[in-house]
């Protein structure tokens, strides 16, 4: 109350003309930042993308020797070799992001479901505060927790020595490994996909299903042909975030999938889900020290540039999708 | 337990009275209805298995006198020390990162809900946010270590002649403000949003310009909105690795630089208990698991800790939301 005339004072500064305009200018810098960003990583990633073309995404050698090459020739300092071809760390990638997207699109649909509709009400109290844990716990701590108790639990007991024995000449198995990633990253980004199909099938109008009870149609398949129906867009939406948040993730998949430069392949069967790798995301942080070195830290950004574009297009394709749900007054 | 009423299950109670039996239902819905269960309480089980795990190695391994020591290099547990500099890096990491953050986020928050004017610019910035929550915190970190060894900025991190190191508390309190951004605009707004518009209408037609109505009636009636987003920020801030090991270096002690008494521990290189946990791990460069656990268990009581009071002002506030 008595800051009241305080108030009124100061209001010739902060004129209302004035206050709009700083707002404005604030946001329109914090908006040319960004930008920036996004310019200033590609064209720092440019020069490996402009010397191995296309062949950057194919396969083709070790990955893990080229950058050992492009280190050595940064710190030697006369011909920088550029030489990389990112394709065992594309595909560990999408093995990992596809494998737990998959999955836990799966789980979070049938959970989300349940939270919503199906769950007792003591149930639903528990699950939402369960919901929040798993998303705040940080990535760091799911990395341990998988370095320290699922890898070795993975190379002790799920991987038989007959098995380590017949690859053995290619790659050692020792429980770091795609699973371990694939398993982690479903619980991370699980809450994520959870909270975003609950917003959408809680905003679906409560009588469109109570029209289509009324015909006699029973709670179980009215929600899964109404309601999960209706909330499709949340469905999309939360999918494609997931897996903008699971691109990135590079700390806990740094921590559990091995860090080695290999391409799993399919083709060896049941064992391939054992096999380590690398995907995009780890092999930055891991490098980090050896951005001293030019033609490295170009590569670096380069990696960068193609995890910046991807992740942004697929958030941008994420609220595109949810757009529909404001229709019915949800988002 | 809260309040019964305000739960949009208990504001149908004729919906909640009609429910029917499953046992009418068809076999293959009933099996649909057992695997919901199961997966929920696989949920419920992986969170507790999480939260006991740590609990179980907390207590065996955290002793008082780990937070009070510094890190010390060394190959035996007994040699290297606690993780009281982490501990500070955490605090002033995430006091350097709300302290961009918090004023920053409620601008754009305020500009997008009261005036967002030119309507495509609005459009622009809406999206951009909404990208910024989408990118990789590993590219964040890249750009920050790009843009803090560049010369103009080089009185924020340590310089050896014409060498930017770029790396400091100051770049890694920056760049992570980037990261609680999306979470606290996208929280204010919410609240803005929700306030009635007979709110805005009454402080106006008492004569308020439209920047007092936003300072003396919108802000604070939105604060819970405020502090959760913060909070939110706050547990991604502290939650964050990949930008605290790039930004702010390997070395696991405060390392000053200058010799200002505040400014040279802000420029100056450091660690946080994400970066102390990642350097323990077995696949980090000094592996003492023990002093990892602990660590993780201190960062684990502070995210759980945080959590509760969004729990708190949610339900204090208005119905708690799903989205974290």
């Amino acid at each position: 109350m008595q800051e009241e005339p305080f108030a009124e004072q100061r209001s010739h500064w902060w004129s209302d003309k004035r206050a709009e305009l700083t707002l404005g200018a604030v946001v329109c810098t914090a908006l040319a930042g960004l930008a920036a960003m996004l310019v200033f990583v590609v064209v720092q990633g440019w020069p490996s993308f402009a010397h191995n073309g296309l062949a950057w995404f194919g396969s083709g050698g070790s990955v893990d020797e080229q950058i050992k090459a492009m280190f050595l020739s940064g710190e030697a300092g006369a011909h920088y070799v550029y030489t990389f071809h990112a394709w065992p760390l594309i595909w560990s990638t999408i093995l990992i992001v596809g494998g737990a997207t998959a999955l836990s699109l799966v789980c979070s649909l049938f959970v989300a479901v349940f939270a919503v509709e199906f769950a007792p009400h003591w149930m639903k109290q528990i699950l939402q505060p369960v919901v929040r844990l798993l998303a705040s716990v940080p990535s760091v701590i799911y990395g341990l927790i998988g370095v320290l108790a699922l890898v070795p639990f993975i190379g002790n007991h799920l991987i038989s020595e007959h098995d380590k024995a017949s690859v053995s000449h290619i790659i050692s198995l020792s429980g770091y490994s795609l699973i371990a990633g694939v398993l982690i990253l479903t619980v991370m980004i699980a809450p994520l996909m959870i909270s975003i199909f609950a917003d959408g099938l809680r905003s679906v109008p409560r009588h469109w299903l109570e029209a289509s009870l009324a015909l006699g149609v029973n709670r179980w398949r009215t929600f899964w042909k109404v309601g999960v129906r209706a909330a499709r867009p949340a469905l999309v939406a939360g999918t494609v975030l997931a897996v903008a948040r699971a691109l990135g993730e590079a700390v806990m998949l740094a921590m559990v999938t091995g860090s080695v430069g290999f391409a799993p392949n399919p083709f060896d069967g049941g064992i391939f889900l054992f096999e380590p790798s690398r995907p995009l995301a780890p092999t930055i942080i891991q490098n980090i020290e050896g951005l001293s070195s030019p033609p490295l830290k170009q590569t670096m950004f380069a990696i960068a540039s193609v995890l910046l574009v991807s992740a942004m297009l697929f958030s941008l394709a994420g609220w595109a999708a949810k757009q529909p749900l404001k229709r019915y007054g949800a988002a | 337990m809260a309040s019964e009423a305000a739960t949009p299950q208990a504001v149908l109670p004729a919906h909640k009275a009609a429910v029917e039996s499953s046992s009418t239902w068809r076999r293959s819905d009933r099996v649909g209805l057992v695997v919901c269960w199961l997966l929920g309480l696989l949920f419920c089980a992986i969170a507790a298995s999480i939260v006991i795990f740590m609990l179980v190695q907390g207590v065996k391994y955290l002793r008082p006198s780990l937070l009070v020591t510094s890190p010390s290099a060394g190959f035996v547990e007994s040699q290297t020390g606690g993780f009281l500099d982490p501990l500070i890096g955490t605090v002033v990491v995430a006091l350097l990162g709300m302290a961009i953050a918090l004023p920053l986020g409620v601008t754009i928050a305020v500009w997008l809900s009261e005036y967002g004017r030119p309507f495509s610019l609005a459009r622009a910035v809406e999206s951009m946010i909404e990208m910024l929550a989408g990118i990789p915190d590993i590219v964040l970190a890249l750009f920050g270590l790009l843009l803090f060894s560049s010369p103009v900025l080089g009185f924020l991190s340590r310089t050896s002649g014409h060498v930017v190191y770029g790396r400091s508390f100051f770049a890694a309190g920056a760049m992570l403000s980037l990261v609680a951004l999306p979470l606290i605009v996208g929280s204010t707004r919410e609240g803005l949003q929700a306030i009635p518009t007979h709110l805005r209408e009454a402080s106006l037609a008492v004569g308020k310009t439209r920047f007092a109505t936003i300072r003396r009636v919108l802000l604070p009636s939105a604060r819970p909105s405020v502090i959760t987003g913060a909070m939110l920020g706050l547990g991604r801030i502290i939650g964050d690795t990949a930008i605290i090991v790039v930004l702010l270096g390997a070395t696991l002690t405060l390392n000053q630089a200058g010799s200002a008494p505040v400014l040279n521990v802000l420029k100056g290189t450091g660690s946080t208990l994400t970066s102390f946990i990642y350097q323990n791990a077995p696949t980090g460069e000094n592996n003492q698991p023990t002093k990892a656990y602990a660590a993780a268990f201190v960062l684990l009581l502070v995210v759980l800790a945080l959590n509760m009071c969004v729990d708190l002002i949610g339900r204090r506030g208005k119905v708690a939301t799903w989205s974290s």
